[in-house]
């Protein structure tokens, strides 16, 4: 197994406030515009450093999705700040409409996603948004598993032409991935070689896996671990090769088993490679308060369900 | 040769009204009541030509509709205005056609620089498109017409609020103030109310015109145009009659989303002059 070791715990959403400030200094197209939430999100740098091209929007999402697009028209590059759960449900037909079927070079940054979030409890902790997004044709949708990811990826996404869906959290999570690494949109990331069960994971859930592998190796259960930073467009030929070398494929996402990636690898499994699944993802339910660990703890979002699920084919 | 206005505005409205008749579908209604303000705005006022027009509007003024379903209106104007060849108005709603239904710009159709359909959105986009002007030091204008209708959607008035905060003032904002909507009038609906007051409550600059008198429209563009660059966005309430033109669509709702049949599209075009030449069917 492949030693990945944690250089220190951050949260991914600095990881993005860093990717935008650095765009800040090196992209004048880029823009910015938050919903009430410039903290939280991390955007504090950019908008002190480029007040001009920093825009206040209030706490009114949908009228910020259209200006961010209408910004997109005019030729800049803007990328709207706010919590997932508004970021995506709240604003759908917004996103849909001025977005995706116009095409406009808008990129939606959303912090606290997923049950990570914590103590503010259900009506914040999204759980569906991946699914939301990845329906819309146009979107691409990337969940990036550490800080330093998350940056290069803030920094890849202003890079690409078209909407961009940017997934990230609220705790400290290990920051272990290479501080100088170019984040490719579309491309799986092979944390290990191996030939017994292949565990596809994405976002906070990567860190939790290859824990879990640890432990599968010592048991003497050999795996294939692949980090899928990218779910639309999903790195098929990835997928599909390590199905068909291990067989068993385990998916761990921070998401309802609805519309989230372990369906997007099943879907294509389906058809290209029919291959035995687990899903480690919430099913068909919503979170409650409490502290991250315990709940991803409680709704079966760790290494130890990983494991499990990874030894019950 | 030259057309006036009133001219264009006519060939406007027979190209209208044989559009929805053509595809059986569509709204005539609004399209009637916006065309006065619409044939001026394209034809007069914006600095934009079909070969100066880029979806960005950099170096031109800008136009956005947000009320997507009059959609016959915007298409006639611009192929009378010369972005496309104005024979493609046949295939309004048809299969494959550039002419969707509610505006796209999935098959790049000149002129259209953003879709609209779900209503509410236009304003904000416009919004967004003014910032981009002002931050590249672009000293053109962003118009955007909205319904009254339309205005009952919360994001309006988000958008009113973010417009006045950020002093958006090269935007020139115009509600058509047909009073109709799909189900009745826009009080009896929704109580729409005073839109001078709303308008005005939220730090806008308002003004208010005759949308069918072409002295009234040019007075009050000019008066929109004097009022740019002082600190608010500009808002026109133009008072305008649904289905105007054509005496048995005017005034009610019942014309919004209807096509009139073979008899009723000849009935209409005995009352409106045909100046430029119909597009052929």
């Amino acid at each position: 197994m492949k030693e990945y070791v944690d250089t220190g715990k951050k949260d991914t959403r600095s990881g993005f406030g860093a990717g935008l400030a650095e765009l800040g200094n090196t992209n004048p197209k880029v823009v910015a515009l938050t919903a009430d939430l410039k903290g939280s999100l991390k955007m504090d740098a950019f908008a002190a450093a480029h007040p001009d091209r920093f825009f206040q929007a209030g706490i009114a999402e949908a009228n910020m999705v259209g200006m961010a697009a209408g910004l997109a028209v005019g030729g800049y590059i803007p990328f709207i700040g706010t919590f997932a759960n508004f970021a995506t449900a709240r604003v759908l037909d917004q996103i849909r409409q001025a977005v995706c079927y116009s095409k406009t070079n808008v990129k939606i940054a959303a912090s606290h996603a997923g049950i990570t979030l914590g103590e503010d409890g259900a009506t914040h902790q999204t759980l569906e948004d991946i699914g939301l997004m990845r329906m819309l044709p146009e979107m691409v949708v990337i969940n990036p598993c550490d800080y330093n990811q998350t940056k290069a990826a803030t920094i890849a996404a202003a890079e690409w032409k078209g909407p961009v869906y940017l997934r990230f959290g609220r705790p400290s999570v290990p920051n272990f991935t290479p501080a100088d690494q170019k984040f490719e949109i579309g491309k799986a990331i092979k944390l290990n070689d191996g030939s017994d069960v292949t565990i596809i994971a994405t976002g906070h859930l990567v860190w939790e896996s290859i824990q879990a592998a640890r432990e599968l190796e010592s048991r003497g259960v050999s795996v294939d671990l692949i980090d899928i930073a990218t779910i639309k467009p999903l790195d098929k030929e990835a997928v599909i090769a390590s199905a068909r070398k291990t067989g068993k494929v385990v998916v761990a996402e921070e998401h309802l088993i609805a519309g989230g990636l372990g369906e997007v690898i099943a879907g294509v499994l389906a058809t290209a490679c029919p291959t035995p699944m687990r899903f480690v993802a919430i099913d068909d339910k919503f979170g409650q308060s409490g502290k991250p660990a315990e709940l991803m703890a409680a709704y079966g979002l760790d290494a130890a369900h990983i494991v499990e699920a990874a030894l019950s084919f | 040769m030259e057309y006036t206005l009133e001219q264009i505005a006519s060939q406007v409205r027979r190209d209208i009204v044989r559009m929805v008749t053509a595809a059986a579908s569509g709204h005539p209604g609004g399209s009637l009541s916006a065309t006065d303000v619409l044939t001026y705005l394209f034809f007069k006022e914006m600095n934009v030509t079909p070969e100066t027009w880029r979806r960005s509007g950099e170096g031109t003024d800008q136009f956005f509709l947000s009320a997507g379903h009059i959609s016959p209106v915007l298409y006639s104007l611009l192929a009378r205005r010369g972005y496309f060849p104005v024979e493609e108005l046949a295939t309004f709603r048809r299969f494959g056609s550039r002419l969707q239904g509610h505006p796209s710009i999935e098959r790049g159709l000149p002129g259209v620089n953003q879709a609209a359909g779900s209503l509410g959105q236009g304003l904000s986009v416009a919004i967004g498109a003014a910032l981009a002007k002002r931050l590249s030091g672009d000293s053109n204008t962003v118009y955007v017409l909205i319904g009254d209708g339309e205005s009952e959607e919360g994001q309006i008035w988000e958008a009113a609020m973010a417009a006045a905060h950020n002093k958006v003032d090269n935007l020139v904002a115009m509600t058509d103030w047909n009073h109709q909507q799909i189900d009745g009038t826009t009080e009896e609906v929704a109580g729409l109310g005073n839109l001078r007051t709303k308008w005005e409550a939220f730090g806008w600059s308002v003004i208010e015109a005759d949308g069918h008198n072409f002295t009234a429209i040019e007075k009050a563009f000019a008066e929109a145009r004097n009022r740019k660059g002082l600190g608010n966005p500009v808002m026109i309430l133009w008072h305008t009659e649904m289905g105007h033109g054509v005496d048995f669509m005017a005034g009610t709702c019942k014309w919004h989303g209807k096509n009139p049949s073979a008899e009723q599209c000849a009935e209409a075009m005995k009352q409106l002059e045909e100046t430029m030449g119909d597009f052929a069917l």
